[in-house]
Formats: C-alpha cells, sequence, structure tokens
C-alpha cells in the first residue's frame, strides 16, 4: 500500500521536475548578453564562441535546445565554470556535502529543542514557560538569520573569548586541521572513475561522518564546534515555528476525549502525553518540518555567506557577484531537484503516520 | 456563518447592528500578542511617514568636517554619561561617516513600502491566477496551478535570487522576484475559496439572472476569499520584508547609499567585531518590523476564524 502511493507521488512529481528543468532553461536563456559570454566570459574569443555554441546545441531550434539541456542535466554533466576553471559536477560534489551537514545540523537543533519546547508549554498552558516559549517563537521566526548569525559570532568569538564557551566564527575546520578521506585512512584503492570514487569523495566531505569512521575524534571536535553557530543561526526559524505548531497541536489533542479517557483510566501523565497525545499530533509537525527544509535550503545561502563556509549556498552567491552562469544554473536546478525529493519523502512519511492519506 | 451568530448572541449584542469587521476588531483587541504587533506597527508608521522631521541627520549626509566624529565611532548618548560636549548619535556612526540613528528611522519608509508593494503586486496577480483557475476550472486550472507547484518547487529566497540575476540587481527588481516567488501563495488560497462556493445556490441564482462571468467572479465570488488573503497578505507582508532584506544584503536588492536596513547590515558585516552596533541596531529594526507584521497576522488569523468565535482571549 505505501509503496503504491510512494509511486503515485513519484510520478505526479515528474511535471513539477520538467517545469524545474524548463524554468532553469528559461532563466538562463534570459541572461542579458549572448549565452557563451555570459558562461565562458567576456573576454572569450570569436573561435571559442563558435565551438561553445556548436557544442551546446545553441545555433539549434530552442525546443531541441531544450531536449539538449535536459539530456545534460540527466547526465550531470554541467560545464565547467569559469571561476574555478573545473567542471561543474566536481565542484558540486565537493560542496553540497558542507550544505548537507550544515542544514542536517541546523533541522537536528531545530528538532531537538522545538519539539520539547512546545510539549512544555503545552502541558503547562498558560503557565510562564508557555508565555516565555511562545515569546520567543515569535522572535525567532521574525528574525533575519543573518543578522542573528553575526550576533551569535560577536557573542560567541569575542564576548566568551578565553572562556570554555568560546566558539569559532568561521571556517569548517580549524587551520592545520586536516580531514584525511576514510577510504585513504582504509587504504582502499578506488577505480578511476565511475560511480564509486564520486560516491567515496562525497561521502568523505562531510567532515562528521568520516571522522566517526576514521575515529579521529580531535577532528570530530573541531568540526562540531565550527557547526554549532551555523546551526544555531540557520536552525532558529524552524526550531520557532516547530515549538509553535507542536504546542498547538498538542493542545488540540490533549482536548479530546480519548485523552481524558487515558487520563480517567489512571495513566502517568508522562505516558498519557507521550504515547497517547503527541503521537497523533505528530502530522502537523511533520508538515511544518518539510516546509521548513525549503527555508533551511534558502537561509544556507545567508547561514554560508556570513560562516565562511564553501558550500552550496556560498558558492552560489559568489557565482552571482562573479556572474558565473553555468553554476548558478547548475546550482538552482540540483537544489531545486533535492527540494523536490524532500517534499516527495515527507509526503510519503505522512502516509506512514497517516494511514487515511493512502486512500486518497 | 452560524458561529458567528452564536458569537454574537454570547456577546449580547444585536444581529443587526454589528457587521464582521466589527467583530474582527473586538476580538483582535481582546489578542494581547495582536495588540502589540499593532503598537509597533503603529510607531513604525509614525515613523515612516515623520522621518524627515524627527531624524536628527539628513541621512545621506556625511559628517566629515561637519563635526568631530570618527568612523565608526560607537553611539554617544547624552542621558547614559556621554560628554555634553560630544555631538549626540545615539546609535553611532557609519562606515560613511554618517548618523546611523537618522539612516534607521529613513529605512522604517523603506520597508514598509517594500512590504506592501511586493505583497500587492503578489495580490493582484495571485488573485487574477487563482480566480480564473477555480472558476474555469479544466486545463485552464491545470496549467496555472502547475506552474504554481514549479515556482514551489524552489527554496522561495533561492528563485527570488535566481530571478534577481537575471533581472539585475537593484531594488525595483528584488521586489519583483519576491513579489513573483509569492504569487502561489495568494493564487491557492484564492482558488480554494472559489471552488467552495463556485456551486453555490446564490452563484448558479446570479448566473441565471444573467450576470456576466466578470461580475459573478469579482462581485459575488471574489469577496468569499478576502478574510484569507488579508491573513496571508499580513504574514506576507513579513517574509516580503525579510527576504527583501536578505537580497539587500546579498547586495542584490537596494544599493548604497540608500538606506536600506538589510543594505545597511551588509555594508558593514565584515565590522562585526570591531563595530557591532552597525550590524545591531539595522537588523533589530529589521525584526522588529517583521515581528510586527507576524503578531497582527496571527491575531488577525485567530479573530478572523469563525471555529475560533468562542474562544476569548
Amino acid at each position: 500500500m505505501i509503496w503504491q502511493y510512494a509511486l503515485r507521488r513519484l510520478v505526479a512529481s515528474i511535471p513539477v521536475l520538467f517545469g524545474i528543468l524548463l524554468v532553469t532553461f528559461a532563466l538562463a536563456r534570459l541572461i542579458p548578453g549572448d549565452p557563451c559570454r555570459a558562461i565562458l566570459g567576456e573576454k572569450a574569443t570569436q573561435e571559442v564562441c563558435d565551438r561553445f555554441i556548436r557544442e551546446h546545441g545553441l545555433d539549434r531550434p530552442i525546443p531541441v535546445q531544450f531536449g539538449i539541456y535536459i539530456k545534460e542535466v540527466l547526465r550531470g554533466e554541467f560545464g565547467s565554470s569559469i571561476r574555478y576553471g573545473l567542471p561543474i559536477t566536481r565542484l558540486l560534489i565537493e560542496r553540497l556535502p558542507t550544505t548537507i551537514e550544515l542544514s542536517l545540523a541546523a533541522l537536528l537543533v531545530s528538532i531537538l529543542v522545538g519539539i520539547p519546547l512546545g510539549v512544555i508549554s503545552a502541558v503547562r498552558h498558560n503557565s510562564w514557560v508557555d508565555v516565555l516559549t511562545m515569546l520567543w517563537a515569535n522572535i525567532g521566526v521574525s528574525m533575519p538569520v543573518f543578522w542573528l548569525g553575526l550576533i551569535l559570532a560577536y557573542i560567541f568569538s569575542l564576548l566568551l573569548k578565553d572562556t570554555p564557551f568560546w566558539l569559532p566564527p568561521s571556517g569548517r575546520l580549524s587551520a592545520g586541521m586536516i580531514s584525511t578521506p576514510f577510504y585513504e585512512v582504509w587504504e582502499w584503492s578506488l577505480p578511476e572513475s565511475g560511480f564509486l570514487p564520486i560516491a567515496a569523495k562525497f561521502l568523505s566531505n562531510l567532515h562528521i561522518l568520516n571522522a566517526l569512521l576514521t575515529r579521529n575524534w580531535a577532528l570530530l571536535k573541531d568540526a562540531i564546534q565550527h557547526l554549532i553557530l551555523p546551526a544555531l543561526a540557520l536552525g532558529t526559524i524552524p526550531m520557532a515555528l516547530i515549538a509553535r505548531m507542536t504546542r498547538s497541536s498538542m493542545l488540540d489533542v490533549l482536548g479530546q476525549d480519548y485523552v481524558r479517557t487515558a487520563r480517567a483510566k489512571g495513566l502517568p501523565q508522562s505516558i498519557v502525553v507521550l504515547k497517547h497525545a503527541f503521537r497523533n499530533s505528530l502530522l502537523p509537525i511533520t508538515t511544518v518540518i518539510g516546509l521548513s527544509l525549503g527555508s533551511l535550503l534558502g537561509g544556507a545561502v545567508l547561514t554560508e555567506t556570513i560562516f565562511g563556509f564553501s558550500g552550496v549556498g556560498r558558492t552560489l552567491y559568489d557565482a552571482i557577484t562573479a556572474r558565473d552562469y553555468g553554476i548558478v544554473q547548475a546550482f538552482t536546478v540540483v537544489i531545486a531537484i533535492f527540494f523536490v525529493i524532500i517534499n516527495l519523502l515527507v509526503d510519503i512519511s505522512y502516509a506512514y503516520l497517516d494511514p487515511r492519506i493512502r486512500l486518497d | 456563518m452560524t458561529a458567528t451568530s452564536t458569537s454574537l448572541d454570547a456577546e449580547g449584542l444585536s444581529l443587526r447592528s454589528v457587521s464582521l469587521w466589527h467583530i474582527t476588531w473586538r476580538r483582535l483587541f481582546r489578542r494581547r500578542s495582536a495588540i502589540v504587533g499593532m503598537v509597533i506597527l503603529g510607531i513604525l508608521s509614525l515613523i515612516a511617514l515623520t522621518a524627515q522631521w524627527i531624524a536628527p541627520y539628513d541621512p545621506y549626509q556625511v559628517l566629515i568636517g561637519v563635526e568631530p566624529v570618527q568612523r565608526r565611532e560607537k553611539p554617544c548618548i547624552h542621558l547614559l554619561g556621554c560628554p555634553k560636549d560630544k555631538p549626540q548619535h545615539i546609535m553611532g556612526i557609519d562606515g560613511n561617516v554618517r548618523d546611523q540613528f537618522s539612516r534607521i528611522l529613513y529605512g522604517a519608509r523603506l520597508s514598509l513600502i517594500i512590504g506592501f508593494a511586493t505583497v500587492t503586486f503578489a495580490i493582484v496577480i495571485g488573485t487574477v491566477l487563482g480566480a480564473v483557475a477555480g472558476y474555469f476550472g479544466g486545463w485552464l486550472d491545470n496549467l496555472i496551478m502547475r506552474v504554481m507547484d514549479v515556482l514551489l518547487a524552489f527554496p522561495a529566497l533561492l528563485l527570488a535570487i535566481a530571478i534577481v540575476t537575471v533581472l539585475g540587481p537593484g531594488l525595483i527588481n528584488a521586489l519583483i522576484a519576491i513579489g513573483i516567488v509569492s504569487i502561489p501563495a495568494y493564487a491557492r488560497v484564492v482558488r480554494a475559496s472559489v471552488l467552495s462556493v463556485r456551486e453555490m445556490d446564490y452563484v448558479s441564482a446570479s448566473r441565471s439572472l444573467g450576470g456576466n462571468t466578470f461580475h459573478i467572479l469579482f462581485r459575488r465570488i471574489l469577496p468569499n476569499a478576502l478574510t484569507p488573503l488579508i491573513v496571508q497578505g499580513t504574514l506576507g507582508i513579513a517574509s516580503a520584508i525579510l527576504d527583501a532584506a536578505a537580497l539587500s544584503f546579498l547586495g542584490l536588492g537596494a544599493q548604497p547609499p540608500t538606506p536600506e536596513w538589510g543594505s545597511m547590515l551588509g555594508a558593514e558585516r565584515n565590522q562585526i567585531f570591531s563595530a557591532p552596533h552597525l550590524v545591531f541596531f539595522p537588523g533589530l529594526a529589521i525584526m522588529l518590523t517583521v515581528l510586527g507584521f507576524n503578531l497582527l497576522g496571527d491575531g488577525l488569523r485567530d479573530a478572523l476564524d469563525p471555529r475560533l468565535a468562542h474562544v476569548s482571549g
């Protein structure tokens, strides 16, 4: 049943994926100036441009060009970046893990803090805990991510200097700290090309995972220390949203008859709250978590810029200022596709949490 | 509507003399958070309207040679013990030796204009698209809503960034980008309202009386979408201001020397350790403004929700 539902949702997201390709294709074609010089730089010679136009089929009719574009995206061929002189696919493999690590850390912070806060303020409705939580939640959703990031850096890197609470203001690792990829530590011999080396490289760029795999505790501590402030900055808005939604859906459920029955049976408060009420308020919470993921990916651009993380967001921002359109197009497509996949997973998890949805 | 009338009975009011708006106002004034929101926005609007009289300096005036002040000087407040012989700058001096307080005051004007302009743009286009999709249905509905789905498939800020890349940086282009990104939310709200009343008797009656499509759509159907649109719009202003500030912070929106909060913050962000006041105050201003709209939007949602009619406070 759930697989059928998952398959149906997957098929339904194909038009959206097609639309994303169409939008990014259109955006790239709408960029002022000719595409060759937009992608290869102003100084590209006529010869180079002629070859570029032929190679990418830019002299063909628009629908054919779109077909070529789809084929290139499906194969993961995004061309090269003028700024870095590297294939864009390689840049993605290097930088996507940074963003994934940051987003997951932020999500973790927001769930681990947001849900308990919401549950407590629902159970202690109208108490000072509730009032403070809701005040904080309202302020949290109103804070600009970039401002919060800078203020956190100011507090933890400058004001708390020389205390145990000091945290580094930028970068993913301290200077001199090297993350040796796990496959080198384990002395694997990876093939030159194909999927395996790409996957291994991708995973080794997730510093925390790599530190755990190689049991490098100094690296683990360093990576986590560098991740705390950005994760706090990026996680605050979703944290506030999650706390608010948890509170209101718990309040809803706690007022229902079956909860009163559970209490009347003499069950202890903790069981009533966690087993009876919480499970049924999970659905709206999942929705908010799913919706937050979009703001996480958007906020990553700002957070990475502030904390000097060279992730997807920062690279995209640099590419925009440098007018490196190849990267802008490729990264936007990849992030949007990522976003669609995440939404798909959220939808499927609904069906898991609430069997009625599968019948829809 | 039954819920509304029960609440009227409960409040002991006569049915004829009280409109829905009146009830909404009364309910709004009973919510602490909505009042806080309205107070914040009231003060902000006052500042925006009177900026040229209450600002101690011209927001663009460079004070080199005018006053004995240094670049990025810390705030000097006479009441807090700053020597009387020094000129008072309660939010300090910025990187171009201008009075930051005056710039913050003028920024209120800009932020409110940004919020209202983008949301108006998005509401107008979103309403037309949503109404057409909901009323006519069929392939047109499918086409419009699939396009909206695609727009929603991008993280909002990212799509706005991509659009500004195409249009070129600047405040107007940033507003257009944020406006485009927020269209789907309004289109969905309007479509849902249209669908819910399209087949009702009073609409059929209007149709059989020979009312033209335009008349039915705009006079008979769309007023039903007003309530959710107001709530969505108020909350939408909050996120539009936040996104516009983010674009300006990244250098894609308002350009210096415009006294826009996001761009002021972006210009001085590397000075966070040496001159934190230049980052702190613009961000605080953004936060308070967004908070005001969020609180008011939440309050309006509760006040306009007939299901909550019996809940007071």
